[in-house]
């Protein structure tokens, strides 16, 4: 019954196949460039406050988006096709660059996470978040779904070798979000409920190795999400400034640029990690409400592309990508408002910063290119 | 691509991505709920305790030190006052090493071991974001090269302050006492809330005694912080009060005349305006600086200070207990007068000596020879220590104690400073109590001139005469005359009258006042060497305390000087000054010196003698301007 509306859905659109619009034709899919550009508009106005009204930040800022925006463009333009055929090669200089700043890291005593190409610098983690389920649905694509023991085997070191080495850089928050990326794909490709129970049950069981895998500082911040009151002017002052500044913003907030917590530098990190405070503050709840809904409607239409995508690499992918920006903004939320321990992972298209911003931008036109290259592809 | 898939596996793929991607589509709505229900739970349940939270992070009220008041004399004169001094501060908990801060400072200002050391002290003693001075009274120059590397010392900051001075050092020592540093115990005692920004308090003497008065109240300033701590602006200001401005009775000239006139002695000197009871002029010699508390005395300074056989630090003047001596004389006679045990007309016939009838013990007068007959008035004038025996034998102890105790020894005087001593006046019972022994008659003479169990301070032998020259009318002796409250009217502190003695017949004052002037006066008096060549009439009455117990029949007036310096007779002087309407009593004791009849000269000379050769050239020039 579903197959067969699911069938008739998919093969329904007769207008789109005569007639390309213009942002077809460049590929550019418009309800996700219009939130997009929401996010991104209401994510300057935040930085404007939580930067103390610095216009060289936001032009800065600014400029991360254009440039941003501009690989969104060129990614678009790749056909899903020519992605697949280069995922393991992208994977492969992802590691490969991995290792290097590791290296590089080991002899410069500390951690080091970018490669420095003067003009720009550049995190392989970040290309790792795209890297990751290229290559798992590029592995996918050929196989019957839902995918075998074997193959979710297969796909374990592909993750977790990036995973672990850039935990060890180290970036807790972007190793984890290496993992979930890879994960969904697994996710998505039908892993096995039996699978997922018995890996939850491994996890359950590793934790305490895990802890002393972990660095002092990475320990120091769970210990602290598991009460920060602990040590409220060292480790727990983020969290507990954060909340503070949530708290005080009340139903409708304090109102632009009039945040005491954050113009007054109690909230530490709040133009990065912690700018979702500084929105809890000053538009208190409602518009708090209205970013995360903003949020959602990117989230949606991510999804919408994720189900109507044309073969299964895009459809893990797409499905892929829209889960992992799901995970990111949504644990980014979760440790400013102390649901979840603090692991360094900015709010995404809000925060301040260019590395994770060309990624998700990147992948978000990944996500058009799969929407618009749709219809030129026979069914 | 598709070609390997069948179809129908591409549909069943499509529903199991599609049906996967609702799953997670239902994972994000559930966490997305847990998120807003969060959000909620923040921002409208527990809205109002952040509210306070946040409030109380960005909004502080700073304490604000009310100015401490000034010290003046009664013309005056500025005795302690406030300058603005610039200190070197240091944030214990802003600190991470010490060492490297102290060798980047030692580079910039000149630190003693002891600035270090005692800075290290009060870091044990203060709260670790209290502001501690390492240096005060920086240097222009310091200034301006610790400013500069500033930015290099984490920790380190120069503040404006006010420190207290006093401008005459010494001279004030021992009345004036000095303010210093809270310590943990005062810390304990006081009203921690007014002295939350104050850090300094008085520790002896006037500041200490009039601390209430001098400190004022706390002031508050509404501040906006920001998370360093650093204050942006001010929002609101609650004012505090100033502390008042004292006015002493004290006569500053007056206490140098005394002050350089006991130069090279230990002793003591209080001078009492006998119509009020108001001190004068308060010297105990030697006297310390008390500029040297204020900035916070070196160990080594303090050591000196306290360990110096001089004892700079004791105030001999309130605590120094000396025997009354021949002192208690006029007192006694004028009891005998009172109780008719003697007439003005009775005499004893002094052969030198004097004998118990109950004891082989020879008392002896203290001039060898012996004065002959004598009757009360030349006993008075030549200090006839027989008279006085016989006096206080027919007298009996407990009339001789209770003149005494009428006069105000034996018991503490009441002046504003703490820590006064209280002395003894020699009782059987008290000799039963102190010292376990019985009462003998031997006692009963020894007390008779002052001697044995006897022991006053300066201050109290000074209000005794100030009392007598007064006939009678006794007044607590006090310093602080007024206070003001800076932009309020001056508040006049009266004089506190208390009961009067008691003579039946007002003659007997005068006759012990005549024979007292009769001790300046005549050849026979013991003060004649005071010197005839004066403007104004003077009653006084010598005294001498040995140090060490009288053996045999020496002859002391020669053998004084043999002894070590240490071991001869301490001298004291009552007198005051002029007879008829005095204007000022005093009290002198030097210490192992009879220079207290030079000390006497140079001060009478100056603050009676000037006073009426003023008031002569001012009716001259009445006359002159009338002619």
């Amino acid at each position: 019954m579903l197959t067969e509306q699911l069938k008739l859905k998919f093969k329904k659109p007769p207008r789109d196949t005569r007639y390309r619009s213009f942002w077809q034709y460049i590929h550019i899919d418009v309800t996700l460039l219009s939130f997009l550009l929401l996010l991104c508009g209401a994510g300057l106005i935040i930085l404007f406050s939580a930067s103390g009204r610095s216009l060289s930040v936001v032009q800065s800022q600014a400029l991360h988006l254009l440039f941003a925006f501009g690989v969104m463009f060129v990614m678009a333009q790749i056909s899903p096709i020519s992605l697949q055929r280069s995922a393991p090669w992208i994977y492969a200089l992802g590691l490969c660059a991995l290792f290097i700043v590791l290296i590089i890291g080991h002899i410069g005593k500390g951690g080091q996470r970018w490669l420095n190409f003067g003009i720009m610098r550049f995190q392989p983690a970040e290309l790792m978040k795209l890297a990751i389920p290229l290559l798992l649905a590029w592995c996918y694509h050929r196989d019957y779904l839902p995918i075998t023991f074997k193959s979710v085997l297969a796909a374990i070191p592909i993750i977790l070798l990036p995973a672990v080495l850039t935990a060890k850089q180290p970036d807790l928050g972007t190793a984890i979000l290496l993992v979930i990326a890879g994960a969904s794909v697994l996710f998505l490709a039908g892993l096995s409920w039996q699978i997922m129970a018995s890996f939850t049950t491994m996890l359950g069981v590793c934790i305490p190795f895990v802890w002393y895998l972990l660095y002092d500082y990475q320990r120091q911040r769970v210990l602290t999400f598991l009460n920060p009151e602990l040590d409220p002017l060292g480790s727990g002052y983020h969290i507990i400034q954060s909340k503070i500044a949530i708290g005080s913003g009340g139903m409708f907030g304090k109102g632009w640029l009039n945040g005491t917590q954050s113009n007054l530098h109690f909230l530490p990190e709040r133009s990065t990690d912690f700018i979702f405070a500084v929105c809890g503050e000053e538009f208190g709840f409602m518009g708090s409400l209205i970013l995360i809904i903003l949020y959602l409607l990117v989230l949606l239409r991510g999804i919408y592309i994720t189900i109507h995508a044309q073969d299964t690499f895009s459809r893990l992918l797409a499905g892929s990508i829209t889960l992992t920006f799901f995970a990111s903004f949504f644990i980014n939320m979760g440790m400013v408002t102390g649901i979840l321990p603090v692991v360094g992972v900015p709010l995404l298209l809000v925060s301040y910063g260019g590395s994770s911003m060309v990624t998700i931008m990147a992948s978000f036109g990944i996500l058009m290119s799969i929407q618009t290259h749709r219809k030129l592809v026979t069914t | 691509m598709q070609k390997r898939i069948p179809f129908k596996n591409h549909q069943q793929e499509i529903l199991l991505i599609g049906q996967r991607s609702m799953l997670a589509l239902g994972l994000i709505v559930f966490l997305i709920i847990c998120l807003v229900i969060r959000l909620m739970f923040l921002q409208i349940v527990k809205h109002d305790v952040y509210t306070t939270m946040a409030t109380n992070n960005w909004l502080d009220l700073v304490p604000v030190e009310p100015t401490r008041g000034l010290i003046y004399d009664r013309n005056g004169v500025l005795l302690a006052e406030n300058i603005p001094v610039f200190s070197l501060d240091l944030v214990p908990v802003q600190i991470t090493d010490l060492p490297k801060t102290l060798t980047t400072l030692r580079k910039l200002v000149t630190l003693s071991d002891d600035e270090v050391s005692q800075y290290k002290r009060q870091v044990k003693q203060h709260r670790r974001f209290d502001e501690i001075p390492l240096k005060l009274r920086l240097t222009e120059e310091e200034v301006a090269k610790v400013t500069e590397n500033l930015h290099r010392l984490p920790g380190v900051t120069i503040k404006a302050r006010l420190m207290r001075n006093y401008p005459f050092g010494t001279s004030f020592s021992h009345v004036l006492g000095y303010v210093g540093r809270i310590n943990l115990q005062e810390l304990n005692e006081i009203d921690q809330t007014n002295y939350s920004a104050s850090h300094y308090i008085g520790k002896l003497g006037i500041e200490k005694y009039y601390e209430d008065e001098l400190h004022g109240k706390v002031g508050y300033q509404q501040v906006e912080n920001n998370a360093s701590g650093e204050a942006i602006r001010i929002l609101k200001e609650i004012k505090g009060t100033p502390g008042k401005n004292i006015y002493l009775s004290l006569d500053s000239k007056l206490q140098f005349v005394v002050e350089k006139a006991m130069q090279g002695h230990r002793g003591a000197v209080v001078a009492i305006q006998p119509a009020t009871g108001q001190v004068l002029a308060m010297v105990s010699e030697p006297g310390y600086d008390p500029n040297i508390f204020v900035q916070g005395i070196s160990q080594t300074a303090f050591k000196a200070l306290q360990q110096s056989p001089d004892k700079p630090l004791y105030n001999r003047a309130l605590r120094g207990l000396y025997p009354i001596a021949s002192t208690i004389k006029p007192y006694l006679a004028l009891e005998g007068l009172n109780s008719g045990v003697i007439s003005p007309d009775s005499t004893v016939y002094d052969p030198g000596w004097f004998k118990l009838r109950s004891s082989e013990h020879i008392f002896h007068d203290w001039w060898h020879q012996g004065h002959g007959t004598v009757n009360v008035s030349r006993a008075i004038t030549s200090s006839c220590d027989i008279f006085f025996y016989e006096l206080g034998m027919k007298m009996g102890i407990r009339r001789m104690d209770n003149i005494l105790t009428q006069f105000g020894f034996g018991a503490l005087s009441g002046i504003d400073l703490d820590d006064e001593l209280p002395g003894i006046v020699a009782s059987p019972d008290w000799k039963q109590k102190m010292r376990g022994g019985h009462w003998y008659e031997g006692d009963t003479v020894n007390s008779s001139i002052g001697q044995g169990l006897m022991q006053a301070s300066p201050l109290q032998l000074a209000t005794a005469i100030a009392t007598l020259a007064n006939r009678g009318q006794r007044f607590i002796p006090y310093l602080l005359m007024g206070e003001q409250l800076p932009g309020k009217p001056y508040v006049l502190q009266p004089p506190i009258p208390l009961e009067s003695i008691q003579v039946p017949n007002k003659q007997y004052w005068e006759l012990v006042i005549k024979a007292m002037q009769n001790v300046v006066d005549t050849p026979q008096g013991t003060a004649f060497r005071f010197g005839q060549n004066r403007n104004y009439t003077l009653a006084a009455k010598t005294g001498t305390a040995q140090v060490i117990a009288r053996r045999g029949n020496l002859d002391e007036k020669d053998n004084q000087n043999l002894l070590p310096e240490r071991l001869r007779e301490h001298h004291l002087f009552i007198a005051f000054a002029p007879v008829e309407n005095p204007t000022i009593a005093i009290a002198i004791i030097t210490e192992n010196s009879y220079m207290t009849i030079d000390v006497a000269r140079d001060i009478f000379d100056y603050y009676v003698g000037k006073q009426n050769n003023a008031n002569r050239t001012a009716q001259a020039e009445i006359q002159k301007t009338a002619a």
